[in-house]
């Protein structure tokens, strides 16, 4: 009997954490990937080891160590992690942001534009375009903004629009640059680039660069507005109920505005940091590079605070460098893909753990009813 | 491969005439709108799926390696048949899914569709690589074949199936029913109305019929599936129930519009006069044309009230 209560106030204290359920939730779409993989005829075991080495730089196989695979996991994240805040910070404001790819995307244009015409002048170059890439993003999120607080558009819809206007309206823009052909432009100057020359000493010449930097002060930026501002708690405030917000004398039109356009300038910092960090030159999208989509698993995966955001986009970043390993030990790349939509799948079915607590309450209360 | 065949055979024909290319713009248009009429028939309903997307590439997946497989095995002609119906089977089992999480679990369903969405960008691909080795499906040698007037079979299935939505939506008691539940549930349920049952019938009709819309896409514009193959036409389809404010009719109309507006960024090169222009504006149209719409008819919300929002029994 005893044993039987501690046994549900243990699942009850690891279904009432947030975190302990994310956690939970990963492994449940690990677990049904690799159950998957294993349905296939291939050996599941062969993608944990991809993912060790992705993670250690350690190959299991012949022993070897190769540093430049830690430097690449964590050069993928950074974008993973910005677009994560995008969708968070819309998030805490109860908007559904699925904007972040189109606004990537736009930071990602701006950031080429300027790499390639503006003045390349040593520091003060590569500040210009990511900063161009930021204030473009907060446009194209703030547009959706104003859309909602003013027209009632729902976001949803108006995001959805504006990531495939932003497609391909960076084609056309792409396209007019310098020395472009049907995929790519011409090489950026020097002073545009991100690259850190002492990350690519320490990571064996990996593609690790200073756009890490930019996303350690993001993520500052993000715990410091949420949590230490009167803003941030304005925010917060409509998110959780927007009539008592306003009740309160909170501005919760401006609120909405401000809080997609600060959204939008994440996914744009993510954008100007691929442009000019993973890329020396700039690029003509054929389609999507889905971090904008993806950062909303990652934001829900961590339960759109900073620190849990920080390290879903860690693992989304760990999965994509993955693959190419997956893909040479036989396992088809696009597991990390399944794992990933699985992941966000079951995080919208974990709105039966309230269902669950609701009937197990009731049946309490059934039980001491009967017991009178 | 196809679309650009059907291009090449109406453009020696009729270069200049826009009626030569009616046949390519039914090709285009017919997809969008049997997904549009589906996503229409689920949010009519009251549950909003922004699946369409990833169920239009998993009914194209699943069609086109049916096809393939079965052509191997000297299946022949009702091949193709078969195919489309394996696809849209197939894009209705996945929408189960975004069913029993939206019905059930009163998930967010927002959060589901996202999630079939990526999922269905993992599933395909992985599909493809168990069984072709690639990372897309092996081309098919013959896809469907044009009627006498130059026009595929599935305009015709199109049209069958806005007919046949409007009728049960306006015409049968149980059409009547199914708005109920997506104007509102508590009224619908009080009345005896299974509101769980008919709202599980719209979202699995929605994906059966994207299912069957990928499949079209697949049979007649191109010769195998890859990653492309969709392309953003379910978010069009999207586009398209709210610009034609959830009726048969304006959705209909919508998707004609982006339909074609899809077909000029193909077939612009034909027109001299069009080629100043970059296709890629014809692209971009439809999503700008249903922003603008939004916000112009933002005063009156044509939308079913009780759209996206779960049902919860006992509450209000």
């Amino acid at each position: 009997m005893s044993t039987n209560l501690k046994k549900e106030t243990l699942a009850t204290r690891i279904l009432g954490s947030d975190g302990a359920v994310s956690v939970l939730v990963v492994l449940l779409g690990f677990l049904v990937g690799t159950i998957l993989v294993g349905m296939v005829g291939r050996n599941p075991l062969n993608m944990y080891k991809a993912i060790l080495q992705a993670l250690s730089g350690y190959n299991i196989d012949n022993g070897r160590m190769n540093v430049r695979y830690i430097g690449e996991t964590l050069n993928y994240s950074v974008p993973f992690i910005l677009c994560g805040f995008s969708m968070a910070f819309a998030a805490r404001a109860g908007l559904f942001n699925i904007g972040g790819e189109g606004q990537y995307i736009m930071g990602m244009t701006v950031a080429q534009i300027i790499g390639l015409l503006g003045p390349a002048v040593t520091g003060l170059h590569w500040i210009l375009a990511i900063t161009g890439a930021m204030v473009v993003g907060a446009f194209w999120g703030g547009i959706v903004g104003i859309l909602k607080a003013k027209f009632e558009v729902s976001e949803v819809v108006s995001t959805i629009m504006l990531n495939y206007v932003a497609l391909y309206l960076s084609r056309i823009i792409s396209l007019q640059l310098p020395g472009a052909t049907t995929y790519k432009t011409a090489n950026y100057p020097d002073t545009a680039l991100l690259n850190n020359p002492f990350f690519r000493t320490i990571t064996n010449n990996s593609m690790l660069n200073n756009g890490f930097f930019l996303m350690i002060i993001a993520v500052v930026v993000y715990w410091f507005i949420m949590e230490k501002t009167n803003l941030g708690f304005g925010l917060r405030a409509t998110g959780f109920n927007r009539e008592a917000a306003r009740c309160s004398g909170i501005p919760v039109v401006k609120s909405i505005a401000i809080s997609m356009a600060i959204a939008g300038a994440f996914a744009g910092l993510a954008g100007g940091i691929v442009a000019l960090g993973s890329f020396r030159y700039g690029r003509v999208l054929s389609g999507m590079d889905n971090y904008g989509f993806n950062g909303i698993a990652v934001a829900l995966v961590g339960n759109n605070t900073a620190l849990g955001t920080m390290l879903a986009g860690a693992l989304f970043g760990l999965l994509k460098n993955s693959q190419a390993l997956m893909q040479s030990k036989q396992i088809p790349k696009e597991i990390t893909f399944i794992i990933q939509g699985l992941i966000v799948v079951f995080i919208a079915l974990r709105a039966a753990i309230a269902l669950y607590f609701a009937w197990r309450s009731k049946r309490q209360l059934q039980k001491e009813v009967l017991k009178k | 491969m196809a679309e650009q065949e059907a291009v090449a055979e109406g453009g020696v024909e009729k270069m200049s005439t826009l009626i030569g290319m009616i046949p390519s713009i039914l090709m285009i248009v017919s997809p969008i709108l049997i997904t549009a009429i589906g996503g229409m028939i689920c949010e009519k309903s009251g549950v909003v799926n922004i699946a369409l997307e990833g169920l239009m590439g998993i009914g194209a997946c699943a069609a086109a390696s049916a096809h393939v497989l079965m052509e191997a095995a000297g299946v022949g002609m009702p091949s193709i048949w078969l195919s489309l119906g394996i696809g849209a089977l197939i894009g209705a089992t996945f929408s189960a899914i975004h069913a029993v999480a939206a019905i059930n679990l009163n998930a967010d369903q927002t959060i589901s569709g996202t999630g079939i969405n990526l999922l269905a960008d993992g599933v395909t691909i992985f599909a493809a690589q168990i069984l072709f080795r690639a990372d897309r499906t092996r081309e098919f040698r013959m896809g469907m074949q044009t009627d006498a007037l130059g026009i595929y079979p599935t305009a015709y299935i199109a049209l069958a199936v806005v007919a046949i939505a409007w009728f049960v939506l306006y015409k049968l008691p149980f059409g009547m029913h199914l708005r109920a539940c997506g104007e509102h549930p508590h009224a619908a349920d009080s009345v005896g109305i299974n509101v769980k049952k008919i709202r599980y019938i719209a979202v699995l009709s929605s994906g059966l019929l994207a299912g069957l819309a990928g499949g079209c896409i697949v049979l007649t514009q191109t010769i195998q599936y890859t990653s492309n193959t969709i392309n953003g036409r379910g978010f069009i389809a999207l586009a398209a129930v709210s610009f034609g404010r959830w009726r048969p009719a304006g959705v209909a109309f919508a998707a004609f519009l982006f339909g074609t507006a899809q077909a000029f960024a193909i077939i612009a090169n034909n027109f001299p006069a069009l080629r100043v222009l970059p296709t890629e504006v014809f692209n971009i149209l439809p999503y700008v044309v249903t922003l603008v719409a939004l916000v112009m008819f933002s005063g009156k919300n044509y939308a079913p009230r009780a759209n996206g929002k779960p049902y919860i029994k006992g509450a209000s």
